[in-house]
């Protein structure tokens, strides 16, 4: 039961992490992006290439940190990968999203990333092939957190969710105390009277692209650090991510970061009732749940 | 007569391609003037000042701004270039304060706090309810923050969307007088107003638009008379059609 | 030659049953706006349903009622249609893109529930032993098809003229209304919610007999047949079709089935054998790439609606102005 909760809390630092990026897409573009999952997956190859590269140009970087199974190579990766993976969101955007934007239709962006997610998933199947890969090979051993009730932590996961909270700590006051933290806000809020007081849409846009990109990198690397690199995991991960938008609140930042703690616990604690075979059920009934209880989710307001 | 301040030449625009609103109007606003434009519903008049503002597509035409082609300009480069636009509704943001809203509108500003008090002592209604979601100002005081924020990045003109629509007789009357007031401060302004009397009595110019077209122009004072304006409000026989 | 005949019966036969799936999704996203990212939740839903009530009692499973297939197959549009209603009665009155998460949402819960509920739904294995209708009388050859054939056949014209009729009707034009303008659909006194959802229902009745139709064709149903590409193929057909246009609709179902077919038959012949793997790969992006690049290039279709701007002018800026936010 605790080991669940535990498991839970590390699966929601990287449902969070995608699940920001996604929440403010949705708020600012107004479309519900399915491929927004992809990114993760294109974050994690991405950081597996780099890893590789890294990790052969120089032995040094291929040395452990600490008692982690990550390597500096594959913390410079990340890194890489981070502005590679926002830079493909703004080039998806600029050849499909944009041009599906200016002949209008919320609708017809939802059906067109509809239809990318099945290229991008695709295509990164073709190029890397379907079966798993691994950042490392290693068995790291878990650390025995308590005895009993037994408590297994390995220290990858306790790297994983000590990072994705000073992402989102670092975010929340970008957010809240910066010129473009309120510029943000106001597009959200009213695009056409912030193009009006000098805030540049196209600007912010682009912003968007890129936080999303690079949380989404983020979030396909400790994925794939805490289970395995596959090209079908955005099909995976694109109903949860989902999930913690709508648990939290479309359009706010700080109920996408619940949303995906909480879907991440609840997803784990189902499994003490339900067979494990369910598991990818559990984000739909929380989603049906949250909107006979609160459609609007913990954080949102309702919009039309 | 001196180079206007801002010249629209022959502007055609809609919202949808093919389906113009605007066909081919034409207006000057000089320095330090109130340039009124009224019309029927539906005449074109929010269209013009949004095609201005830069919210709209020109499809043919020219908009000169002091003399320079500020023509498919986005609203962020115009708001830079001098021009302020203030909509009709939806014109603060609601969920912010008044103080964020105010130095949202300043971002571009070089010295936004000090510009803070100053704009704070024009309007004291505002300063004691700085701390206050905006969404939570009456009618009035909505108008008068919108206002402000267009006030301060200094524009030399000023777009005014109905800025009396929606309020009481007594609170419209005090919106316009400011409004007229900004002009008496070298602040030049470009009204749309439904309110007729209450608009002619206090602008310097004033076109009349009837579907999509430029009907009539001329001193304010004199078109209050003109017989020829409540004919084209009737919906009767058109002048000068262009 | 009567390979190649037989091979078309069953062709066409398949590509007709996709066709009157399109035509339901086409009542949903071409006739009101609602997109239905769970299109093979409604497909799957009719065919397990059909297949259980239909099919003989079986061990190890509940279900098999072995009810008469007309009673069957309505049980299984039935099914579809309760699904839908769930969907759409939570999600409808929402902002319009959760209701595509939602039926997203249940397309990934159907399949893993089918999947794992071995004791009704035969879990992987699928449901077998199925009796097709009227195979007493007509064995299982070539004639059987043939007859199956003509069934669907007529089944995907009355469809056909009861979609024709519902867009004519005063239901139809409230549809265009509401996908037109809703506010002023609300201020007309139209109830858009309530309106929507008996369309979003319609529509998935319909999809759910074409997922009746294609278990008892097969007489089996297992998860394969309810996997999510079939949601993406279900949707180029219609976007190729041109949204909201019928005929083009079933048009496209033929194209795109074709296309399909044709290209896994060329992939598994002529591609090296290292890349047989990948054969999957390349139709599903070959199917995106459908989808985006009519999204791009022909938003209309290749068989375009013809569109009648209604009231051009002067609405046209009193809504946008309204809608300024």
């Amino acid at each position: 039961m605790i080991q669940h909760l535990v498991d839970g809390i590390l699966v929601g630092s990287f449902l969070s992490l995608g699940a920001i990026g996604l929440t403010m897409v949705m708020h600012i573009l107004r479309f519900a992006n399915f491929s927004h999952a992809e990114l993760l997956s294109i974050g994690a190859y991405c950081a597996l290439v780099f890893d590789k590269l890294f990790e052969s140009l120089s032995p040094f970087l291929a040395a452990k940190i600490g008692p982690l199974s990550m390597t500096a190579a594959l913390a410079l990766s990340i890194l890489v990968s981070m502005a590679l993976t926002g830079l493909s969101a703004v080039v998806i955007d600029r050849l499909v999203f944009r041009r599906v934007r200016e002949k209008g239709g919320e609708l017809s962006m939802v059906f067109a990333s509809f239809g990318m997610s099945l290229v991008i998933r695709n295509v990164i199947g073709l190029i890397f092939g379907l079966s798993s890969e691994l950042y490392s090979r290693d068995i790291a051993f878990a650390m025995v957190i308590s005895r009993d009730p037994l408590l297994l932590v390995k220290p990858d996961q306790v790297f994983v969710l000590i990072a994705a909270l000073l992402i989102m700590f670092a975010l929340y006051l970008v957010l809240s105390r910066t010129r473009f933290g309120f510029a943000l806000r106001a597009i959200a809020e009213n695009p056409n009277l912030a193009q009006v007081h000098g805030v540049n849409l196209k600007r912010m846009i682009v912003a968007v692209w890129l936080i999303g990109g690079s949380l989404g990198a983020i979030a396909g690397v400790f994925y794939g650090l805490s289970y395995q690199i596959t090209p079908v995991m955005g099909r995976d991960l694109v109903l949860p991510i989902f999930a913690a938008t709508i648990v939290g609140g479309i359009g706010s930042v700080y109920g996408a970061v619940l949303g995906g703690f909480i879907v991440g616990v609840a997803s784990n604690l189902a499994l003490v009732i339900l067979p494990s075979g369910y598991s990818p059920s559990v984000p739909f009934l929380m989603i049906l749940l949250v909107l006979l209880i609160r459609p609007n989710g913990l954080f949102g307001e309702a919009r039309a | 007569m001196p180079e206007a301040l801002l010249d629209i030449t022959a502007v055609t625009a809609g919202y949808v391609p093919d389906l113009p609103i605007l066909r081919e109007v034409s207006l000057l606003a000089h320095e330090g003037k109130l340039t009124v434009i009224i019309g029927p519903n539906g005449a074109g008049k929010s269209t013009l000042i949004k095609a201005v503002a830069g919210l709209l597509n020109v499809d043919t035409g020219r908009i000169c701004f002091e003399g320079r082609d500020v023509t498919g300009l986005s609203p962020d480069q115009l708001t830079r270039n001098g021009i302020a636009y203030v909509p009709q509704t939806d014109n603060v943001f609601r969920t912010m304060t008044i103080q964020q809203n105010l130095e949202l509108a300043l971002s571009a500003h070089r010295d936004p706090l000090d510009r803070v008090t100053v704009l704070f002592d024009r309007f004291p209604v505002l300063k004691d309810k700085r701390r206050e979601k905006a969404g939570s100002l009456s009618g009035g005081q909505r108008q008068f923050l919108a206002v402000a924020m267009a006030l301060a990045v200094e524009p030399r003109l000023i777009l005014m969307d109905e800025p009396s629509a929606g309020l009481s007789p007594k609170a419209s009357e005090e919106v316009l007088d400011h409004v007229k007031g900004l002009t008496q401060r070298g602040v030049s302004v470009l009204l749309v107003e439904q309110n007729v009397k209450q608009a002619l009595k206090r602008g310097d110019h004033c076109y009349v638009l009837a579907e999509g077209r430029n009907q009539i122009d001329g001193p304010a004072q004199d078109l209050l008379e003109d017989p020829a304006l409540g004919r084209i409000y009737l919906g009767g026989e058109r002048r000068g059609a262009a | 030659m009567i390979g190649v005949v037989s091979y078309l019966v069953f062709f066409t036969t398949v590509a007709a049953i996709l066709g009157i799936a399109v035509m339901g999704l086409n009542l949903q996203w071409g006739n009101t706006g609602l997109f239905n990212g769970g299109v093979v939740a409604s497909f799957g839903a009719g065919a397990y349903a059909t297949l259980m009530l239909g099919g003989p009692p079986q061990d190890g499973h509940v279900g098999g009622f072995g009810l008469v297939y007309p009673l069957a197959l309505a049980g299984g549009m039935l099914a579809a249609g309760i699904l839908a209603w769930i969907v759409g009665k939570l999600t409808l009155r929402l902002r319009h893109d959760y209701l595509a998460i939602a039926t997203f949402g249940v397309a990934v819960a159907f399949e893993n529930v089918m999947r794992n509920a071995t004791t009704i739904t035969g879990g992987a294995q699928g449901i077998r032993g199925f009796e097709r209708p009227l195979r007493a009388m007509l064995g299982d050859g070539f004639t059987y098809n043939v007859v199956f054939l003509v069934g669907v056949l007529v089944t995907l014209v009355l469809v056909y003229v009861f979609l024709e009729r519902l867009t004519v009707s005063p239901f139809g034009r409230m549809l265009r209304a509401i996908r037109e303008d809703e506010t002023a659909a609300r201020s007309l006194g139209k109830a858009p919610d309530r309106i929507r959802l008996i369309s979003f229902v319609t529509g998935s009745v319909i999809i759910g007999l074409a997922g009746g139709l294609y278990g008892t064709f097969y007489a089996f149903v297992s998860p394969q047949d309810v996997l999510p590409i079939l949601t993406f193929q279900i949707w180029a057909m219609l976007i190729v079709g041109g949204a909201g246009n019928t005929k083009g609709a079933l048009a496209g179902a033929f194209i795109i089935w074709g296309a399909w077919t044709f290209s896994g038959w060329a992939l598994s012949r002529f591609a090296p054998i290292e890349a047989q793997l990948y054969t999957g790969s390349i139709q599903f992006v070959l199917i995106g790439l459908v989808i985006v690049g009519m999204l791009l290039w022909r938003p209309q279709g290749l068989f375009p609606e013809r569109l009648v701007v209604s009231q051009p002018g002067q609405n046209r800026e009193k809504t946008q102005a309204e809608g300024f936010t």
